[in-house]
C-alpha cells in the first residue's frame, strides 16, 4: 500500500481503478422528539481490488449503518456506491437477472451467521442453492461447492452438517464460503469475528487473508476491534457519531492518529503496562 | 445479586429478619486488606503452599464436577484463591469451565453436576450450605456482574425499584427516604451523573455502559466481600469498558472486595490483573503474575492464545492460530488435554494426566514438557517435573530456547514450525513466511 493521503485507495499509485467507490453516502434518521439523527454523513471512500479497508467505531457511531448502505440493506437519503464503474442503484433491484448481478457485486457476513444460512440445509446444499441460482448446474456446481468447502477449511463432514450442528467457527466458515459462492467484487464483513473465540477468531483472520489473495476479493470489514483491524487492513476510516473523523493507511491511523478520538480510542485498548485511569484521564480533556 | 443467570436462582427477595445494617464499608473484611494499589499485592505460589497475608476471600480447592452423560468432567482439580483487595483474572475459550468456576463461589451448579472438593468463600464452607443460610451467602456475600447487564434488570421497573430491593436484600433498614438517600449514594459511586434523576430512570433509557454502573450499584448494595465479574466488560465500547475496569478498581480499593475477573481476553486479563489462571477444557493449564503472562508466558496454550491475539503492537508478527477448535463436553482426554493442538505434543503427552507443575518464582504451568524450556533448567520443577519429563526431555535440555532448529522445537513458539498454513501475517502486506 503505497497511499498516504486521506483517501484509501490506489489512486496514489496509479493503478487500476478501485473496484469499490463510495461517494458522500448519507443517512439521518428521525428522532422520537423531532430532529433527525445523522448516522452517516457524507461518507467517501475507495477500494482497490483485492484491497481491505476496516471501519472502526464504537457503538452509534455509524459503521454498521455504513456497512448496510453497500449491500443495500439500508436505503441512503444520498450518495453513490459504485463497483467496477458501474453505479449501484439506490432502488432494491427487481427482476431476478438484477437481483443476481447486484448480488454478484458485493456480498455481505454478519457477525451471527445463523440470520443468513438456512436452518434446514446442509452446509453442501447451502452452497449448491447459492451456485445453482447464479447459474452453475450439474457436475459442475457440486465441485464448485466441494472447492468452497475446502477453501473455507470445511470437511466432508462439516459439509454434510445443517448449521446448528456447526460450531461458531464453522458457521462463520460457512457463511464465507456461501458469499464467495457467487464469486462478489466486494465482501463486507460486519463484526464478523468478534463472536468467536480468540483461537477460532485468528483461523478466520488468516482465511480471509487468503480468500482475498487467492481470489482478488476486496475486503470491508467493519469492526469495533482495533487489532484487527490493523491486521487485516490496509485502509481505515474511523467514526465518530456518523462521520468519518480520521481516514487513511491503516498503519498511519493506528501508529499516529492525528485526532483526539482515534487517540482515545487507541488508549483504551488494554495492553501491558495499561491502567484504565490513565487512559480515561489520556482521553478526557478532548473527548467530551 | 438477584441472579438471573443461575441454574438456580436465588431465593426472592426475602430479607432476612435482624440482618445486619449493610453498609458497604461496615462489611469491610476486618483483617487488614492487602494494599490494593499494589499490583502483585499477594501473588500467590502456584502450588497453593503459600500461606500468610490476609485470609482469602474466594479458596477453591482441587475443585471438581462431573456431570452425567459428559465424556469429561466439566471442572478437574481447580485450585484458586482470591484474597481482599486483589483482582484475579480467569481466562479461557467457550467450555473451559471459567465461568462454571466461578458460579461455584456460590455454590451454583448446572443441575444434576456433582461437585468434588472445596470451596470457601470468607471462610464459609459453601457447599455444606443449605437452606437459608445459602439464600443469604449468594443475597449478600458474593454479587456477580454479567455481561449483559439488561438481564440483570428487569426492563419494565425503575432503576431506583432495583435498587431499593437489593437494600432490602441486604437488610437495610431505615423509612422511604434513607433508602432513596441511600440509592442516590449508590448511583453517585460508581459515578453515575444526575443520580437523583437516574432513579425514575428505566433501563431502556440508559446505554450499556451506564446500565452495567447501575448493576454494580446493585452489588455494592449488599456489601459483598466478593465481587464476580463474568465478561462484564465484553460487551461494551473500548471506552466504555476502561471507564468500568478504573471504576472496578476503586471498588476494590475502596472496599477490600475481591474480584474475580472472568473474561476470554487474555490480553486484557493480563493489562489489568494481579494475577492470572488460565483454563483449558475443565483445567487450570497456567496460573501467573499478570506480567510474566506478557513477558514469559510458559504452557503452550498460554502462548497460542498470545500469539493469536491480534494487537497493536507494530512489531507484533501476525496471528498465528492455533490449529482446531476449543475442546467440548464431548471431547474425553486420557492425558493433556491440550494434545491435539498443541505444537509440542508427543505420544507421551497423551498419556500424562496433567498436574499443576510449579514454576521458579511464582506460578504453575500444567506441562509435561514445562522442564524443557526452562532458561537454566535446575530449579524449575523438583522432583515432580523433573520425573515426568525425563524421558522426552533427553538432551534436549535448554538447547531449542535459542530457537536455531526449529524441528523439534515445539514450545520455543518463535519458531514457524505449525502443522497447518503458513504462519504469515495475515494481512499479506509481508510475505515471506519467516514470521
Ligand atoms: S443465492 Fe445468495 S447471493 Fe445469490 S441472490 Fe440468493 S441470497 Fe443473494
Ligand atoms: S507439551 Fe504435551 S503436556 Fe505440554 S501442553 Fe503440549 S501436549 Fe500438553
Amino acid at each position: 500500500m503505497t497511499a498516504h493521503g486521506p483517501v484509501a485507495g490506489p489512486e496514489a499509485a496509479g493503478g487500476a481503478p478501485p473496484v469499490l467507490t463510495v461517494d458522500a453516502l448519507s443517512k439521518t434518521y428521525p428522532l422520537p422528539g423531532g430532529g433527525r439523527l445523522t448516522a452517516a454523513d457524507a461518507i467517501g471512500f475507495t477500494v482497490p481490488r483485492g484491497g481491505s479497508l476496516g471501519i472502526v467505531g464504537e457503538s452509534g457511531s455509524g459503521k454498521t449503518t455504513v456497512a448496510r448502505m453497500l449491500v443495500g440493506l439500508v436505503r441512503p437519503d444520498a450518495g453513490t456506491v459504485t463497483v467496477d464503474g458501474r453505479a449501484r442503484p439506490a432502488r432494491p433491484a427487481r427482476g431476478r437477472a438484477a437481483r443476481l448481478a447486484r448480488a454478484r457485486e458485493i456480498q455481505m457476513v454478519f457477525q451471527d451467521p445463523y440470520v443468513s444460512l438456512d436452518p434446514r440445509l446442509t452446509g453442501r446444499q447451502c452452497l449448491l442453492t447459492a451456485l445453482r441460482l447464479h447459474g452453475a448446474s450439474g457436475a459442475a456446481a457440486e465441485e464448485k461447492a466441494e472447492r468452497l468447502l475446502g477453501q473455507v477449511g470445511l470437511g466432508s463432514r462439516e459439509g454434510a452438517a445443517r448449521p446448528h450442528a456447526l460450531s461458531g467457527g464453522q458457521r462463520q466458515r460457512l457463511a464465507i464460503a456461501r458469499a464467495l459462492a457467487v464469486e462478489p467484487r466486494v465482501l463486507v464483513l460486519d463484526e464478523a469475528v468478534a463472536a468467536l473465540d480468540v483461537s477460532i477468531q485468528a483461523q478466520i483472520l488468516q482465511l480471509l487473508g487468503e480468500v482475498r489473495r487467492e481470489t482478488g476479493v476486496a475486503l470491508v470489514f467493519v469492526s469495533h476491534d482495533l487489532a484487527v483491524v490493523r491486521h487485516i487492513t490496509e485502509a481505515t476510516l474511523v467514526m465518530r457519531r456518523g462521520t468519518v473523523v480520521e481516514q487513511g493507511p491503516t498503519r498511519s491511523v493506528l501508529a499516529a492518529p492525528v485526532t483526539p478520538y482515534t487517540r482515545a480510542l487507541l488508549a483504551a485498548v488494554p495492553r501491558p503496562g495499561w491502567d484504565p485511569a490513565a487512559a480515561l484521564r489520556a482521553a478526557a480533556p478532548d473527548t467530551p | 445479586m438477584t441472579d438471573t443467570h443461575g441454574h438456580r436462582p436465588a431465593a426472592g427477595a426475602q430479607p432476612a429478619a435482624g440482618a445486619r445494617m449493610p453498609s458497604a464499608r461496615a462489611e469491610q473484611p476486618g483483617a487488614e486488606p492487602a494494599p490494593a494499589g499494589s499490583a502483585a499485592a499477594e501473588p500467590e505460589a502456584a502450588a497453593r503452599g503459600a500461606s500468610g497475608g490476609a485470609e482469602p476471600l474466594l479458596d477453591i480447592v482441587g475443585l471438581g464436577l462431573e456431570l452425567p452423560g459428559a465424556a469429561r468432567p466439566l471442572l478437574a482439580d481447580v485450585s484458586l484463591r482470591v484474597r481482599p483487595g486483589e483482582v484475579v483474572g480467569l481466562v479461557g475459550e467457550s467450555g473451559s469451565g471459567k465461568s462454571t468456576t466461578a458460579k461455584a463461589a456460590l455454590a451454583l451448579f448446572p443441575d444434576g453436576a456433582r461437585p468434588t472438593g472445596e470451596v470457601r468463600v470468607a471462610g464459609t464452607d459453601v457447599l455444606a450450605l443449605r437452606g437459608e443460610a445459602l439464600r443469604a451467602h449468594r443475597a449478600r456475600t458474593v454479587a456477580m456482574v454479567h455481561q449483559d447487564p439488561r438481564a440483570a434488570l428487569n426492563p419494565v421497573r425503575r432503576v431506583g425499584d432495583f435498587l431499593t430491593e437489593r437494600l432490602a436484600l441486604a437488610g437495610f433498614a431505615g423509612n422511604r427516604a434513607a433508602v432513596r438517600g441511600r440509592a442516590v449514594e449508590l448511583l453517585a459511586e460508581v459515578g453515575l451523573p444526575d443520580p437523583a434523576r437516574r432513579l425514575r430512570q428505566r433501563p431502556h433509557e440508559l446505554s450499556g455502559g451506564m446500565l452495567q454502573r447501575v448493576v454494580i450499584a446493585g452489588a455494592l448494595a449488599v456489601g459483598p466481600r466478593l465481587l464476580l465479574a463474568d465478561e462484564a466488560t465484553s460487551a461494551l465500547d473500548v471506552t466504555t469498558q476502561a471507564e468500568i475496569l478504573d471504576l472496578l478498581r476503586t471498588v476494590r480499593r475502596e472496599h477490600g472486595t475481591g474480584l474475580l475477573f472472568i473474561t476470554h481476553d487474555l490480553q486484557l486479563a493480563a493489562a489489568y490483573c494481579d494475577r492470572v489462571l488460565v483454563m483449558y477444557a475443565g483445567r487450570l493449564v497456567e496460573h501467573r503474575p499478570a506480567e510474566a503472562l506478557f513477558t514469559d508466558p510458559r504452557h503452550p496454550y498460554t502462548r497460542g492464545l498470545l500469539e493469536c491475539s491480534p494487537t497493536l503492537d507494530e512489531a507484533a508478527a501476525g496471528v498465528r492460530p492455533i490449529p482446531g477448535r476449543p475442546p467440548s463436553l464431548a471431547d474425553a482426554f486420557p492425558g493433556c488435554p491440550f494434545t491435539a493442538r498443541c505444537p509440542g505434543a508427543e505420544p507421551e503427552c497423551e498419556r500424562w494426566q496433567p498436574r499443576p507443575v510449579p514454576l521458579p518464582g511464582d506460578g504453575m504451568a500444567a506441562c509435561r514438557r514445562l522442564a524443557e524450556y526452562e532458561p537454566d533448567g535446575a530449579e524449575s520443577g523438583g522432583a515432580d517435573a523433573g520425573t515426568d519429563a525425563r524421558g522426552a526431555a533427553a538432551g534436549a535440555e535448554g538447547v531449542e530456547r535459542a530457537g536455531a532448529d526449529p524441528s523439534p522445537g515445539p514450545v520455543a513458539v518463535s519458531a514457524p514450525a505449525r502443522r497447518d498454513a503458513a504462519p504469515g501475517p495475515v494481512s499479506g502486506t509481508t510475505e515471506g513466511g519467516a514470521g
